[in-house]
């Protein structure tokens, strides 16, 4: 099966928090919809799972038009970031819920509660109640809830944003492996780069209301068609510089003049913005063929395998990421260096028209 | 400012005659230094908060003291202790404007009028605040909201510490990496003894000169971020700091020799005289292995995938029963599903019963 939002606006108010919309989810993947607070995400899974009407547009399941059917007519799980459970019942009582409701036969519900509580590792834990659970316990009991109702869409809304650190990254490389199992259409909504990279499938990128990208993940993050998708899908923030090139040179703002190498080379003469990762950034000097800056240290962050490095240059902000332990001072002059073949450039509105192309 | 000291400190919310197993804070004893930058990390539950309420005076501790520059405040009220707190969600007015939030602990205090006028501009240029100084506090985002709730913490000179609980759970990534080096360079600017809770390794590492890292009540291991990394005191340690954490395999080992999964492994150090009776394990972290084709006199390892987060990747390994990850270069490739693992030597770390061991040289 497949589900379709087909050109959906939605105003609240008047004033619009879904622009345009067109997307189409397929049976066993996952779809991850990334971007900031606010860019929509939690819009677009109520307009999926019934909860809201676009004000304009479709919804489309296998091709029929489910746009004015509620909640109750959909086949939709929904996993929010507060855990919600009954907190009289049972872990056991909890996942059995949906299928209490939907009358399965005893021994159905009893294989499908154990195989749900298998897949989430709360076996242990199916006599408790929900105060005697952790956090994270919780928040599976509520995912193995959403995944045993057999949902044809399964949505999930920054589920482990409430977590502590460890147990999400726990839990989301478990994910993939649980998604995969269970063949249904899964939606989650997250605003960090690196949980979309571990979660893989397909990325929607959203800002403002609006899709700006879908594909395959790690293209998406390799290569960004947008400049503003690139912001998004960038953590630490992305690094940018605007340029000129003229006659085979490339003139970098705050004054730094480099022979139009690498992908510059291949570039109509002209203004562009060039934005490049903290890790494309390299401080060690005496490279041939790398463009160096003058840059002052604002503040070293150290977390024991990487050292984030916070730059001022030319009155903007910069951040470099090297391997292990590096600490400077702050004030401290470097210079930071970039290869002309890994960087992304974009034109004057923003659109990609240069990348690495085999990172 | 001030610098604390923690007397055999405990805390059990069952009261002082419950079993001391059950504390949510086991007895501890530290000293923090003026004008240091810590973080208390740990998982929840680990005792963390309950050490935080400890200092701010909203818990009384069930035995122990603590000293502000030698003088025992442990009988004082929170306001008594004068401290300033930042906590998870935002604390503000909203019918003043951002100014008057900045400059309210200071006149709830008595600070003279021009002093306020100073101090509350240093703090709004620090947090890019002062082009709203005037601005009603209501209307703001969340993000905008904490950033005032940060400088209100931050705007009195004379208190013995501030305290920040989680402050940053609301902030979107993007500008969690603005704030997180702002308040680096507000501590040093400013030079206040700064302690902040939080259950987030990245938050915790690149925010304190000294990270205490908690588990079960106890503080297993308090050092610089470097410290924690190269080497952890606790296989919690190594677990905890670093993403994915140190792998932890079971082993034998006898003088310069570690043998897993029945293969023997170089050690860099001699371990001559373990414990008896306790369990041996090594653990190294996956920045230090190095990923190859199989060969003989090699620890063999199958692959199970291989994770690509964007500017590193992992491949996901398991050698016996037991999960491995190891950070593989961009590009990795080797045929079949087994691969041979090279330890670096002086990386890998031996514990008996969760502690390091420490070797002869």
């Amino acid at each position: 099966m497949s589900v379709t939002l087909e050109n959906i606006t939605r105003a609240v108010d008047g004033i619009p928090t879904i622009r345009d919309v067109s997307l189409t989810l397929e049976r066993g993947t996952l779809s991850v919809l990334l971007g900031p607070t606010l860019s929509g995400k939690t819009s677009i899974m109520r307009l999926l799972a019934g909860l809201d009407k676009p004000t304009s547009g479709r919804v489309l399941v296998d091709g029929k038009d489910v746009t004015d059917f509620d909640v109750r007519r959909r086949s939709v799980a929904m996993v929010y970031q507060q855990f919600i459970n009954y907190p009289s019942l049972t872990v056991y009582e909890n996942i059995a819920s949906p299928l209490r409701v939907q009358r399965q036969p005893r021994a159905e519900i009893d294989k499908r509660v154990r195989e749900a509580a298998r897949l989430l590792k709360l076996e242990p834990y199916l006599e408790r109640t929900p105060v005697q659970l952790s956090g994270g316990q919780q928040q599976r009991t509520a995912i193995a809830r959403a995944l045993v109702k057999g949902a044809d869409l399964v949505l999930l809304d920054e589920p482990l944003a409430n977590l502590d650190y460890k147990l999400r990254e726990e839990l989301r490389a478990e994910l993939p492996r649980i998604f995969e199992a269970s063949g249904a259409i899964f939606v989650y909504a997250t605003t960090e780069p690196s949980e979309a990279l571990l979660l893989g499938g397909r990325t929607v990128c959203m800002w403002e209301g609006q899709v700006l990208q879908v594909g395959e993940t790690p293209k998406v993050y390799r290569h960004p068609e947008t400049l503003r998708v690139a912001q998004v899908f960038s953590d630490p923030p992305l690094n940018i510089v605007a340029i000129e090139k003229t006659n085979g040179s490339v003139q970098y703002a705050g004054g730094v003049l480099a022979p139009a190498s690498g992908l510059y080379a291949g570039l109509a003469d002209g203004a562009y913005r060039v934005g490049f990762r903290a890790h494309q950034l390299e401080l060690a000097t005496g490279i041939a063929g790398r463009h160096a800056f003058s840059a002052a240290v604002t503040v070293t962050e150290i977390t024991g395998s990487e050292s984030f490095v916070h730059l001022n240059r030319d009155a903007s902000n910069w951040v470099a990421v090297l391997q292990g332990v590096h600490e400077f001072e702050p004030g401290y002059v470097l210079d930071a260096v970039l290869d002309p073949n890994n960087v992304f450039v974009f034109d004057p509105a923003g659109r990609l028209v240069a990348a690495p192309g085999a990172i | 400012m001030a610098r604390i000291d923690l007397v055999d400190l405990a805390h059990s919310y069952g009261g002082n005659a419950a079993d001391p197993q059950s504390y949510a804070l086991k007895p501890i004893s530290m000293t923090w230094r003026q004008g240091g930058a810590y973080a208390l990390l740990g998982p929840s539950g680990c005792g963390k908060t309950t050490l935080l309420n400890l200092i701010s005076g909203i818990v009384t501790p069930s035995r122990g003291k603590i000293l502000f520059d030698g003088v025992d405040i442990t009988p004082l009220s929170t306001r008594k202790r004068n401290i300033a707190q930042v906590f998870q969600f935002p604390v503000i007015y909203d019918t003043m404007t951002v100014g008057q939030n900045l400059a309210f602990p200071l006149k709830n205090r008595g600070v003279p009028k021009a002093e306020i006028d100073t101090r509350v501009a240093e703090i709004a240029k620090l947090l890019d605040l002062t082009p709203d100084l005037k601005r009603k506090a209501t209307r703001l985002t969340a993000d905008a909201k904490q950033k005032i709730s940060l400088g209100r913490g931050l705007v009195r000179a004379d208190v013995a510490a501030v305290l920040f609980d989680e402050p940053l759970t609301v902030i979107d990534p993007e500008l969690k990496w603005q704030l997180r080096s702002k308040l680096k360079a507000l501590h040093r600017d400013l030079d206040l003894t700064m302690i902040y809770v939080t259950h987030d390794q990245t938050e915790a590492l690149t925010f304190a000169d000294t990270v205490v890292v908690m588990h079960d009540g106890r503080v297993v291991q308090s050092g610089t971020p470097a410290e924690l990394f190269d080497k952890p005191a606790h296989t919690f340690v190594g677990y905890f700091i670093g993403s994915p954490g140190m792998n932890i395999l079971p082993a034998e080992v006898r003088g310069r020799e570690a043998r897993i999964d029945g293969h023997a492994i170089a050690l860099d150090r001699s371990y001559d005289a373990l414990p008896a009776g306790a369990r041996i394990e090594v653990g190294v972290r996956p920045e230090f292995v190095d990923v190859t084709a199989p060969a003989p006199g090699l620890l063999s390892a199958s692959i199970e995938r291989i994770d690509d987060l964007g500017r590193v990747r992992f491949a996901r390994l398991r050698i016996g029963d037991a999960k491995f990850a190891a950070r593989v270069p961009p590009g990795f490739s080797i045929p079949g599903n087994v691969a041979g693992l090279i330890f670096d030597a002086s990386r890998v770390h031996v514990y008996a019963d969760s502690r390091l061991i420490e070797g002869a040289s």
